[in-house]
């Protein structure tokens, strides 16, 4: 760690798999620092206080909102924490039923949505429906109707009526 | 190659589950400044001092603004709202100061310093006790407010900002026929947009004299032009951008953080100032929609027919009047429901009180509308002893018959009230009420809504084409892309009129005012209507081009050719053809010298025969056409906890012709989502003191995952409007019109008693029963 004049320090921080290089106040979340510092504006503000969402990355592989997350508890660490935003999902399933089931309109909860069930894939693929339900309560969508994001979730669980994995 | 009909994807849709797609928020250039409002603490006050110094001297801020440094009042309508508060405090959240610092967390920490001296005001809290006699005025200068956007009716030394006014028939003659009388009173709370992105507005004024402005709007031509007027500069000065936008809901279509962004950035020599509303901010300073008091008395015959209607209707537009007034009309424009009533009598006041102030929200005003019409419908059904639906479909408006507003209705700009109507019933069968358990119960609900589009009979929207080299086009249009698909449905209205492929059209997913042509706002679901009477205009100018170069190239008249599959081609022999890229840039001869140029085509589109409503009938003509539609919901209900789910919603409406059937599902599905949060637990609360108590998503309750039914039905009815694109009727907002009407019309059968208040939450009903219990 490097300390510089303004009050900021320099740390490492690893994003979807690259170590970064960012500098940091103590108080700054990890929305601002993925936003501000590394340009990564997937994850967005819808509340900055835990109620919308919109924020939703992926921990260590568990997905979290990082606007309740300080950036200093995931800087440094060794072994490295990982974190993991929509810019590191690459032609992953979730986004082609995204796609495919015209789970957004304007897009804004979208990234959240997606890493939120990106993680539910990764933590609980035999998640039923009830269970499912539970972990996309944590976001919300004012645009949609939750169906399409439910039908979405099942075709990525593979649960959509005997057509496992359909895209 | 058919563009129109088809499901095609959101043309941005790779960017939005990718991350990519831009909003806003998303690319700040380094060296912008921000600022932070401080809120009024007060409902109403009168201010003291505002003190700035020690903000001033906190480290990182640049300049601190006050009222005395923003000499203007805003208003869409009437001209009552100081963009930062000068004297008087009028609603807890109001902007008294403005604080520009380098980054947020130092603007925020000044912020706090800015000491606000005032002396409490007694509040109003309500729109009953606005319009009461002895009621403290908000607005004493009322009389000297400027209307900007006639006709307004505000009356001096009142807290009425406006009255407007539909006087129909002999309501007297009308009472004379009727054999049962029946009137209802019902309150809707003020409700929030509660777009997932923030409202938020980045200004740099340059010294070559421009103005750039970012921001979240849904009217950015609007933006421009009261930035011009307000600051005497000429409208081409005023840039305004807007990328993708996080959902609007009408909410964005108030033009409030751009003017303070503007005071800030003139403060700081022109320097680029942002101003990002929090979710707090958002909720209880930017405007919310309104609240409304409805008293609805119906006269009909032994039989059913209705004879007239009276209503009366208090808009709480909170501190400010907004977009209001013109929301008033547009409910007394459709007082009536889609039903055939001749005498009508409809006074719709907007009311100052000490809330947050309102602007649009979806709809415009008809889901307040149609829960107080709907309910009355409902009690005089009982009354009747009459089955509802059979009661409205005895009623219903047909083509010959005058709106409220005299206007004499076709079937293309009514459709087809009747078929919604026996569709949703047949859908909906079964019993008002069943037993499912000994203390649970299923009930049933049904409910009509019609609307127009109320906009300005000057409304205009504008479309740009212009060809690449191989044929391939680029779109531009002035709409906003908000989440409702606007920008992918007039690509489909201009591949289909250019026999190309959607892939083929290229358009601007964001919208800047120096090279977009204008699109009036978007709002009033229009934009398919008039952005896409553009395009086709644009389509038609354009292909006129290409047949008058490609007619020298294949030696005939423009006249002989035909455009499509990317050829020009002699009609009559469709072998003699050139390809569009041949000519999209001039077609050059062998020897390589060239004629004609880049094919641009244009196309522009003004309402037609629309006119204001008159101050004393109301008689005008207020949109190009109705979209009708029912909606019904079966509920599950607990009599001894009250808790009840909506467990199947359904929608039939008469979409004209769907541009993008998976579309218009979407949105009718998402509307029909949001109808039930209104209708089950959203509103905006006060406390005693006029504060605002759920200014955050965890206190201001929307629909969350698991709260939707199991089961949406969506059905279209397509009656073509002759005179929109391909027949499409306006969808955008209809899909909760009704829905707070239905599930009121459902709970109540589930309860034995009527339900007349929003949002109606277990409380409310166990309060309900209480009081029928004490009054037994
Ligand atoms: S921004 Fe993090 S939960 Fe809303
Ligand atoms: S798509 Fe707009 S909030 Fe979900």
């Amino acid at each position: 760690m490097q300390s510089t004049n303004t009050g900021r320090a320099e740390h490492l921080l690893t994003v979807n798999g690259e170590q970064r290089r960012v500098s940091l106040r103590p108080a700054d979340t990890l929305l601002s620092t993925l936003r501000d510092e590394l340009g990564l504006t997937g994850a967005k503000p819808g509340c900055e206080n835990g109620d919308c969402g919109a924020c939703t990355v992926l921990v260590d592989g568990v997905p979290m909102k990082s606007c309740l997350l300080l950036t200093t508890e995931f800087v440094d660490q060794d072994p490295p924490r990982s974190v993991e935003t929509v810019e590191g999902l690459d032609g992953a399933d979730v986004q082609r039923q995204f796609l495919q089931h015209w789970a957004f309109q304007c897009g804004y909860c979208t990234s959240g949505f997606l890493m939120l069930v990106e993680g539910l894939r990764r933590q609980q693929p035999e998640a039923n429906r009830d269970e499912r339900v539970d972990w996309l309560r944590s976001n919300i969508c004012r645009c949609t109707s939750y169906a399409e994001l439910i039908h979405a979730v099942e075709a990525v669980l593979g649960h959509e009526r005997g057509a496992p994995r359909s895209s | 190659m058919h563009a129109v009909g088809q499901s095609v994807a959101r043309k941005e849709a790779p960017n939005k589950v990718t991350g990519r797609a831009r909003y806003n928020g998303d690319a700040t250039p380094v060296g912008t400044l921000t600022a932070v409002i401080v809120p009024s603490r007060h409902a109403h006050a009168r201010l003291r001092q505002v003190d700035v110094a020690p903000a001033r001297r906190m480290p990182g801020v640049v300049a601190v603004l006050t009222g005395q440094d923003a000499d203007l009042l805003c208003g869409e309508v009437l001209e009552d709202r100081p963009p930062l508060a000068r004297g008087t405090v009028r609603y807890h959240g109001e902007p008294v100061a403005l604080v520009i610092a380098h980054g947020e967390a130092e603007a925020r920490a000044a912020a706090r310093r800015v000491a606000i001296d005032c002396a409490p005001l007694p509040l109003v809290a309500s729109v009953e006790a606005a319009v009461a006699p002895d009621a403290p005025l908000i607005h004493p200068e009322l009389g000297a407010y400027k209307r900007a956007q006639p006709p307004v009716v505000p009356k001096p030394r009142t807290n009425i900002a406006d009255h407007a006014k539909i006087r129909r028939g002999d309501p007297a003659e009308g009472w004379a026929a009727s054999d049962v009388t029946v009137s209802g009173h019902y309150t809707v709370p003020q409700v929030d947009h509660a777009a997932m992105e923030t409202r938020s507005a980045r200004v740099e004024i340059l010294h070559d004299g421009r103005v750039i402005v970012q921001s979240t709007t849904q009217a950015p031509f609007e933006v421009q032009k009261l930035l011009a007027q307000s600051f005497h500069l000429q409208q081409g000065q005023v840039i305004v951008d807007v990328p993708l936008v996080g959902g609007a809901f009408g909410g964005k279509a108030a033009v409030q953080l751009e003017v303070l962004a503007y005071l800030a950035s003139r403060a700081v020599n022109g320097r680029p100032v942002q101003l990002v509303n929090s979710r707090e901010e958002d909720m209880a300073t930017s405007p919310v929609g309104m609240g409304l008091v409805a008293d609805v008395k119906l006269g009909a015959t032994r039989d059913g027919l209705l004879q007239v209607a009276e209503l009366t209707f208090l808009l709480d537009t909170g501190a400010y009047t907004d977009s209001t007034p013109r929301v008033a009309r547009a409910i007394c424009s459709e007082c009536t429901g889609p039903y055939r009533v001749e005498n009508v009598r409809c006074d719709a006041y907007t009311v100052y009180t000490n809330h947050t102030y309102a602007t649009a929200f979806r709809g415009f005003g008809h889901f307040p509308l149609t829960f107080a019409i709907e309910r009355t419908m409902d009690r005089l059904a009982a009354t009747l002893g009459m089955d509802p639906v059979e009661l409205r479909r005895k009623n219903l408006i047909g083509p010959g018959d005058r709106t409220p507003t005299r206007m004499m209705l076709t079937r293309s700009t009514l459709g087809d009230p009747r078929t919604c109507l026996d569709r949703a019933a047949a859908l909906l069968a079964g019993p008002p009420v069943q037993p499912t358990g000994p203390h649970t119960v299923r009930a049933r609900g049904l409910a009509l809504f019609w609307k127009t589009s109320s906009s300005p009979p000057n409304a205009i929207s504008g479309a740009l084409v212009s060809f690449n080299q191989d044929g391939s086009v680029n779109l531009s249009t002035g709409t906003v892309e908000v989440g409702a698909g606007t920008k992918t449905t007039s690509a489909q209205i201009l591949a289909e009129q250019l026999g190309i492929d959607v892939d083929q059209v290229h358009i601007h997913t964001h919208i800047n005012t120096k090279v977009d042509p204008e699109h009036w706002k978007t709002v009033a679901s229009m934009s398919t209507f008039m952005a896409g009477r553009a395009v086709m205009e644009a389509a038609e100018d354009a292909k006129a081009q290409l047949k008058s170069v490609a007619a020298i190239a294949l030696k005939c008249a423009p006249g002989d050719l035909s455009v499509g599959q990317g050829r020009v081609f002699l009609t009559a022999d469709p072998n003699v053809s050139v390809t569009v890229s041949d000519v999209a840039h001039g077609y050059s001869y062998p020897g390589g010298d060239a004629v004609g140029g880049q094919i641009i085509g244009r196309g522009s589109y003004i309402m037609r025969h629309l006119t204001l409503l008159d101050e004393e009938t109301g008689e005008g003509h207020p949109g190009p056409s109705f979209t009708v539609g029912a909606q019904g919901v079966e509920i599950d209900l607990d009599t001894r906890t009250w808790q009840y789910r909506v467990v199947r919603a359904l929608t039939v409406v008469d979409a004209g012709r769907a541009i993008n059937p998976a579309g218009a599902r979407a949105m009718l599905q998402g509307g029909m989502c949001m109808g039930i949060g209104l209708a089950t637990r959203e509103g905006v609360l006060y406390d005693r003191d006029g504060q605002r108590l759920n200014n955050q998503l965890r206190t201001y309750k929307v629909m969350r995952a698991g709260e939707q039914p199991d089961a949406y039905v969506v059905e279209l009815v397509e009656t073509p409007q002759i005179d929109a694109p391909f027949g499409a009727r306006a969808l955008g907002e209809h899909g909760l019109l009704a829905m707070p009407a239905a599930v009121a019309a459902a709970v109540s059968h589930a309860i034995g008693r009527p339900v007349d208040h929003l949002p109606i939450t277990p409380e409310s009903l166990w309060q309900l029963s209480r009081s029928a219990e004490a009054a037994r």
